[in-house]
Order: structure tokens, then sequence, then C-alpha cells
């Protein structure tokens, strides 16, 4: 079931969405869920611009993405109904909030004559609701509730509806109401009277003559929570700082989407979290740096312009040999493009946009609640190999949300920050005197007697001397490519139930969901055998790929950019893998998936 | 060491591997530090006569005076001449990319209340590329000591004109003469509200260990310009306070609580005339009640600002020393101690709290 909520941006769709989410995840069932909203805070009411949605995929089997065709769909006003109509399955079912449609509205939505009254909405069923009105209604009396404020209630009023229309519980949404506005009282309870209000009209309104029961998907056992990409983030970077015993330092600048992050981390100093909102996105990353060489865990995150302006400082990270993690949370580009929408080309740009050679690790979590071990890893690299590592996610994976079954925090892996403690040359100290692994030692100030320099200039091994000698450049340049190539990443795997496919689809990112929803719908009514795999690690890459690459006849690489992995794969492997390529600032959906895979099996 | 003024904060935790044994129970028996344990064994590389050898050694015999091991002092320095000096510092050193120190050292000053750290810079890396990380730490008032070497000229790069280059200033990238406006470093602190903004020179020993002092025991971000000499790209800049026999005449020192006069006999000074604005006077003409009595600490800077634009360029007559040092809450310093102690106590336990924090379901 793929219910989409949508309206103007002021509307509150997105609480609605999320409330729904939340309370559906409560009862048990699996769900994936799509915010879609403008740049625009408040873009001109009525207008397509203007319009706010909110897409969650919920059934009792395991779901892996926000749905591709909405089975309900819900519009406060035509310029939502407009822009989201033709998205609906056929014989779907419209909710509509009929004072919405004024003939003001109607013109600024574009439409020529009233959807309500034509052809328009011939084959769906059509639930006129006059949302507003019934809102205001229900919070009149309350005190200090003006009608204007009622009005603005009309999205619990809806939340209300649709609760009642899929047997959702109320108890956590009023739970959540009223703890919300606990300082409000009048809002609180207009709130609460509208949310009710529309759970007793889908109740006794016999405008609506079926209710859906989606059972409780199968799980494994053990406790859940609903997560979305940017929390499961925040948290992973807490699990980093308490598993390695290093104070988290967080500086960023505010940017869509990666703002949330730091709204997520800036609550935790309880948990020892210290957050900065740095002047710009420079020093943001020039203060995670600067906390690093101070012996903390120095993270900063970023959206695509905002990594442009970071990469000199990243760069300076490379030639310092300190551990920095830098999340990317992926937008639709180039400059500004697209803020609130999705994509993630900004792979090549994290693994060689930087002048001069200056690998690094690159990490992408592939699913919401994978951004928590990602995050973990992402630490984990960079302060094992004194390096600064990439974390793509993007906007897909960081408003997403799906139930997450909550880890074993002992299972998680142990970061040992090794702190230089002493002299590592008989009586002195080398800074840039390496281990096994090609790491060279941390050594904090205020450590007696490890007092040392380090820059941007390139240095001499092993005493970290500045050195322009052509033998020791060409010698550090093959070392630190040596040494990120030392990375351990664990191997490819790969999932091939029949062991008979000739098609392998390897994907990495947040198109993991849409990848295997696809692989398991052509394998379940297609019969169709197809291999699938998920690169965690886009740098080093782990070291079976190209064997990997090579058993399959054919190889199919879905990405949200113009092929950027299929390039590296091809550089890298001499194997003619095949891109599909999708840059509308939509994820990759599962139906996305499915077609490529038919056109290349013969179907 | 706490309670020192010295603008750090010490024994609180902040130990680091192998800190213990040394501090607790080899303090004692050391020797008093001196100008050698503070310059490492890197070849100073600036151009023969450069002033920035005088501010070294300046700041190389200072350092002893602060009492903080130099196992605790980080220097932290960007892009240009002035950023090799932290090479010649054999304490911990960061030489960062061009303009951005006050950003790195905001990163190790906020999370290390325990640590003294310095930033060094120039007027390019300073007040062009890294303008906004300089305003930025000093309004937020970070717990840093700011040296900026003001020379007028970009050296490293051979010799452009600066942001505090004069106009009309002929260079090898102005043929025709610079049509920039230049900054006043101290007024831009102070417009930047800094709460403590001095200035000195180059050669004169004495009075920038004063001033290092007083910046030095100043809580919260210390700016200090410093004139310079470049004598490759832009020699005899600051002649008219800086060269025996000019400096006597043109140096007006301000002393908090004192009447601001200046010469030789100290038979001029700065007084308030018509129209309220500050004024160069005769002593004898003036009166000494007309005199002005500098203060340094008054919160509000305007008398501060007007000090500073006592001399558009330092020409003439022109004020150094501490134009202004007020309190106001050090960035970051109870938030860091805060966490510290919270850090301590925290483990999985605290961890799979969080993870199960907000609505969690079973399924069994």
């Amino acid at each position: 079931m793929v219910v989409r909520f949508a309206g103007d941006s002021g509307d509150g769709m997105q609480l609605t969405g999320s409330r729904f989410t939340d309370a559906t995840a409560m009862v048990g069932n699996d769900l994936a869920t799509l915010p879609d909203f403008p740049a625009e805070i408040r873009a001109p009411a009525g207008t397509p611009h203007g319009v706010s949605a909110f897409q969650i995929h919920f059934a009792s089997r395991d779901i892996l993405t926000p749905g591709d065709h909405p089975n309900v769909l819900v519009a406060m006003n035509p310029a939502a109904l407009i822009t989201n109509l033709g998205t609906v399955e056929k014989g779907g079912t419209v909710i509509l909030n009929e004072d919405g449609f004024t003939q003001h509205n109607l013109r600024k939505a574009g439409y020529d004559s009233d959807p309500l009254e034509d052809d328009t909405l011939d084959g769906y069923q059509v639930f006129r609701v006059p949302m507003t009105t019934m809102t205001v209604r229900a919070t009149e009396g309350i005190e200090g509730v003006t009608s204007r404020d009622a009005a603005r209630s009309k999205n619990l009023f809806a939340l209300g509806l649709v609760s009642f229309m899929y047997g959702r519980p109320t108890e956590p949404s009023i739970a959540w109401i009223e703890k919300k506005f606990d300082d409000r009282p009048a809002v609180r309870d207009a709130n609460l009277a509208a949310f009710r209000a529309g759970y007793n009209f889908g109740e006794t309104a016999e405008l609506i003559a079926v209710t859906y029961e989606v059972e409780p998907a199968p799980a494994p056992p053990g406790t859940y929570r609903n997560v979305n990409g940017t929390q499961a983030l925040a948290f992973g970077l807490i699990a980093a700082g308490i598993k390695s015993g290093l104070g988290l330092f967080y500086a960023s600048y505010p940017i869509t989407p990666a703002s949330e992050v730091l709204h997520a981390l800036s609550r935790y100093r309880r948990l020892g979290v210290r957050t900065i909102q740095a002047e710009d996105e420079i020093a943001a990353v020039n203060m995670a740096l600067g906390a690093a060489f101070a012996g903390q865990l120095g993270v900063t995150a970023t959206s695509g312009p905002g990594m442009d302006l970071k990469s000199e400082t990243i760069g300076l990270a490379v030639a310092m040999e300190l551990p920095l993690v830098v999340i990317d949370v992926q937008r639709a580009g180039p400059s500004t493009g697209m803020p609130t929408k999705t994509e993630a080309a900004d792979l090549l740009a994290a693994l060689y946009g930087r002048h001069g050679e200056s690998p690094l690790p690159v990490v992408a979590p592939s699913t919401p609640s994978d951004c928590f071990h990602a995050a973990i890893e992402a630490a984990r690299i960079a302060v094992h190999h004194r390096t600064p590592v990439i974390l793509l996610s993007d906007t897909f994976l960081a408003n997403s949300s799906e139930p997450w079954l909550l880890p074993d925090v002992s299972t998680l892996p142990d970061i040992d920050p090794g702190f230089a403690t002493g002299p590592n040359q008989d009586d002195a100290f080398l800074p840039y005197l390496r281990d096994d692994s090609l790491a060279r030692p941390w050594a904090v100030p205020g450590t007696p007697g490890l007092r040392h320099r380090i820059g941007g200039l390139e240095k001499e091994d092993g005493t970290g001397n500045i050195s322009y000698q052509p033998e020791n450049h060409d010698h550090m340049t093959r070392l630190r490519a040596e040494r990120i190539a030392r990375v351990e990443v664990p191997a490819l795997e790969v999932d091939d139930p029949e062991g008979d496919a000739q098609l392998l689809v390897l994907g990495w990112g947040s198109s993991y969901g849409a990848i295997q929803g696809a692989a398991r719908r052509v394998r379940r009514e297609q019969g169709v055998s197809v291999a699938t795999a998920h690169l965690r690690h886009l740098n080093p890459l782990p070291a079976n790929v190209g064997e990997v690459l090579r058993s399959y006849e054919r190889v199919l690489v879905p990405e949200m950019n113009m092929g950027q992995l299929v390039r590296i794969l091809r550089a890298e492997y001499l194997v003619d893998c095949e891109s599909f390529t999708k840059v509308d600032g939509l994820p990759i959906f599962t139906r996305d998936v499915i077609a490529e895979i038919l056109a290349r099996v013969g179907e | 060491m706490s309670g020192n003024g010295n603008g750090h904060v010490d024994g609180l935790g902040f130990g680091q591997p192998g800190e213990e044994a040394v501090s607790e129970t080899a303090v004692p028996a050391v020797a008093p530090l001196t100008k050698a344990d503070f310059s490492s064994d890197q070849e100073t590389r600036w151009c023969p006569g450069c002033g920035d050898y005088a501010i070294l050694a300046s700041v190389q015999s200072f350092m002893p005076e602060l009492g903080i091991p130099p196992d605790r002092i980080v220097f932290v320095t960007g892009i240009g001449c002035a950023g090799r000096f932290v090479y010649y510092m054999d304490t911990y050193g960061m030489h960062g990319i061009h303009g951005r120190a006050p950003a790195l050292a905001t990163g190790v000053a906020t999370s290390r209340p325990d640590l003294s750290v310095w930033v060094v810079s120039g007027d390019g890396d300073a007040l062009s590329i890294g303008g906004n990380h300089l305003i930025h730490a000093l309004r937020r008032n970070v717990p840093l000591k700011i040296l900026l070497f003001n020379n007028q000229i970009y050296g490293l790069t051979k010799g452009q004109y600066s942001p505090t280059s004069e106009e009309g200033k002929v260079t090898k990238s102005t043929p025709f003469g610079s049509q920039d406006h230049p900054f006043n470093p101290v007024s831009l602190a102070l417009g930047a509200e800094a709460t403590f903004v001095a200035r000195t020179v180059d050669t004169d020993k004495a009075h920038m260990a004063e001033t290092l002092r007083a910046a030095a025991a100043h809580r919260g971000a210390a700016f200090v310009e410093i004139y310079q000499n470049c004598n490759v790209f832009n020699d005899g800049a600051f002649d008219a306070v800086r060269a025996k026999g000019r400096r006597e005449l043109n140096q007006i020192r301000l002393e908090h609580g004192k009447q601001v006069r200046f010469g030789p006999e100290g038979e001029r000074g700065v007084a308030r005339g018509e129209g309220g604005r500050l004024e160069l006077v005769d002593v004898a003409e003036a009166g000494e009640d007309a005199l002005l009595v500098h203060d340094a600490h008054r919160l509000e800077p305007s008398l501060a600002f007007e000090l500073s634009h006592l001399a558009a360029r330092p020409t003439g007559p022109t004020p150094i020393g501490v134009f202004r040092d007020v309190q106001r809450p050090v960035y970051g310093e109870e938030l860091a101690l805060e966490l510290e102690e919270t850090r301590a106590s925290l483990g999985t336990e605290e961890l799979d709290r969080l993870l199960h924090s907000g609505e969690t379901w079973t399924v069994s």
C-alpha cells in the first residue's frame, strides 16, 4: 500500500506523513518513506511550485523502496492534485479537501475547468471531504483559537481520517500532539480536536465504505524503531564517539539537506557531543580538522556545494594524515541545482575532486538504517588509518525512514585511537614514522615530549620535515596511494539464489532498495534469474570486484548520475559494464530496474 | 598554573597519554624554561633582514614567562611568510591552508581548553583570503592569541599589493597604482568587537614583550597587529614608528589609565578638540588637563576606535599598545569542561538507551 499526502508547503504535509509513518511502524508494518518538498520554505500558496508531498509505502512483506505508484492520494488543494494525480495508479483512491477547491485555487493550479466536475477523476475512487470546514467546526469553542488557527489544523484532520482508514492506533499521534504542544494548550486542543474529528469522520461517514487492514510484516525477532537516514547517521556518529572514547566534535554550516544532521546532533550534549555552527563551509571543515589534531573525532557534513568549498581542506587532511569524517548528503546539482531533490552524482568528486594526488577512502550507506553502520565504519577507517574519509549519503536516504532492528551495541566494532604516548625511534619522536598499515602516529598536543609540526607542505617520510626532494615526493605520493589501498574492506557479496544468472545488477548507495525489490519481483513473477551485489566501499574497492564482474555475461549498473561508477569499473577492470542512469531528482524506483532487467534477459 | 590568567585551563582531566607521570612527579625537578626550549631544530628560511626574525626571537624569549610547558602550547598558521613561523617554534604546531588558521585553531582551542593556542598570520592571510574566519573568531571570543604580521605587501608571492597597502601603491600587480582603500587592522578587529586589541612593532623587543604579556593574560581572543618590515618588497613602510630618530617622535604609546602623550619629552598629546574629535596637540598649548586619559577597559568601543583612526597610515604619529582589553564570556570554555566530565562516564549502556529512545516495538 502506497499513500501519498500532498498539499501546500504550509499545510503541514511532512508532519502528517511522518506521524502516519510512526503509527504505521508501531503496528509492525514494514515501510519506506519519501518526503518530497520544494526548496522554498513557503512558495506562493496554491501554486504547483509550492506543493509539498510525503509518500509512504507499507505492507506486510518487507519493503525496500517508498513505492512507485501511490494507491492513495490525499490532496489538500488543486495544485496538489494536478502535480500528483499522474503518479496515482489507475483505479486508485483520491481523497480531496473539498474546501481547497475554490475558483481562485483552481486558477492558480492551472486548471481550466474544475476537476471535481469534469472527467479528470474518472476511473479513480474519489472522496470529497470538506476538511477545512469540519476542522473549524470541530475546534469551535476552544478558548484562544481563531478560525484561522483552526483551519491550519486541517492536516491533523487528514491524519485522523487516514489513520482510521488504515486502522492505525490513535494513541501515538495523540500522545505526540499532547507533548509537542504542551506549552500551548489552545493549539494542542485544536489539533487534538481536528485529529479526532478526522478519525471519527472516517468511522461515521458513509462516503468511505472500505477500510484497509494491512497485516504486520514478518520480521526477525528483536526490538525495532523507525529511523530515517539523518537520525541513523547522527546515532552512528555518537556511537563511534562512545566506542572510540573520543570526543565527538561536529562542525557544519547550514545547507539543505545536511543541516538536519546538525539539528540532530546538537541535542546530544549529554552524550558528550560538541557541535558548532561555523561561519562557512570552509571554517566548518577546518574546525573539525583542528579538533582532530587536538585528539577529537572531527566530523563535518554538507551537501554538494559545500563539498566544493571543503575540498582544499580535505586535501590538507590527506597531507596531514589526520582522522576526519566528511559527510556529503548528495543533492541534485550542478551549483545550487535542486536542493531538496536527490542525486548521487558526487562520486567522482569524492574520489578525485581535489588537486594533486590525494586519495582517500569513500563509504556509501545503502539504506536509512545502514547510515548508522556506515558512520561507524567511516569513523573506524578514519581513526585507524589516520585519514579523511568521505561518507556519501543522499537526500533520499537522509529523509526516508524504515523500521530498524536495533543492533546489540556490544557487537559494534571497537575503535582504538591508539594515541602515541612516547618516542618511537630511540629518544626521538618521528611524526611520519609508520606502522604496518602505513598509518602514522597520532600524537595529541599535551603529550609530553612528542611536540611536532604538521602542515600542507610536502614532508619527508619519517621526520615530517619539509622536503622538496624529487625522490621523496615521488615516494610520498605512492605511499599515500598505497596506504589507502591497504584499508581493509570486506569482499563484495553476490546474491545469486539460482546460481545460474547471466546478468548481475551492481549498485551503490540508495539504489539498494530498488535493485533488491526489482530482483525479487522478476525472480518471483517472471522466473528470471538475476544476480545482485551492492558496493558499500567505493574506495578502496573490495578485492574481489574484478572477479565478480568477469563471472557474469552482462553487468547492469543503475545510478542516479550519468554513469560515474561505470567509468570507474571500466577503467579499473576493463569490463564493459552497462549503465542505467537516472537524473530527475527522484530516487531510482523498482519499476525502473525491472524494466532494465527485463530488457536484458530477453523477456 | 590555574588562575594565572594565561587564558588556558589545566588540571581538569584533559590529560593525554603518558602525561600524568610527568606533570605529577617530574615537573618540580624541571629547570625553568628558557628561549632554547621553544626553538626548534629547523633552519629559519626567511629573507635576511626580514622583520620576522625579530618577532620570532621576541616570541621565543617571551614564551618561558607564560609558565606553560611547550607540550601544552599549539601554534597554528596559514600561508604566507608568516606561515613558516610554526616550524621554528618547538611546540605543537599546525601549518594550515591559506586564511584558515583561525578556524583550525578554533577546533583546537574549543575542544582543549587546557592548551594555550596561538595563531600567526599575515595581512594577506588574515585580512584578504581569511577575513571571514578572523572576524568570526574575534566576535565569538575564542581563546586564541592572534598575531597579525602586517607588512602591507604580499611577500611569499613576490610583491603584489595587500589589503593593507596604501592607495596608489605601485606593485607588480598594480603598475598604475592600487585603487583599493586599505584596511586598518586594529579598526577591523574593534569592529568585530574583539575583546583584546593591540599593536606593536617588530623590532621593539620590550614593547612587544609587554604587549604579548597583556595578550596572554587576557581571557578570550586577543588580537595583536605587529608592524613588520619586509625589507625586500616593501622596505621602510613603518619607518615613521620604527626607525631610530623617528620612532621617538611618532610612537604614541597607549597605557591604560594614563594620559595619552608622546614625543621625546612627552611634550605632545591627544586631546578632544572642537567638534568632539580627537586631535594631536602640544601639551604646553592645550594644557595638562585637556589630555585624554586612555581607558582600555571601557566596554563601549568607540574610544578605542577613535584612537585607531588617529593615524590613517603609520606615516606620522601612530598609537601602539593596548587599545582595548575587556571581559566577555570565553567561547566554549564551560561547555568543554562539561563535555569532558560527561564523556568520562559514557559507555555502551548510554548508547543502548539512545538507540531505544522514542517509540520502539518488539517482534517476538
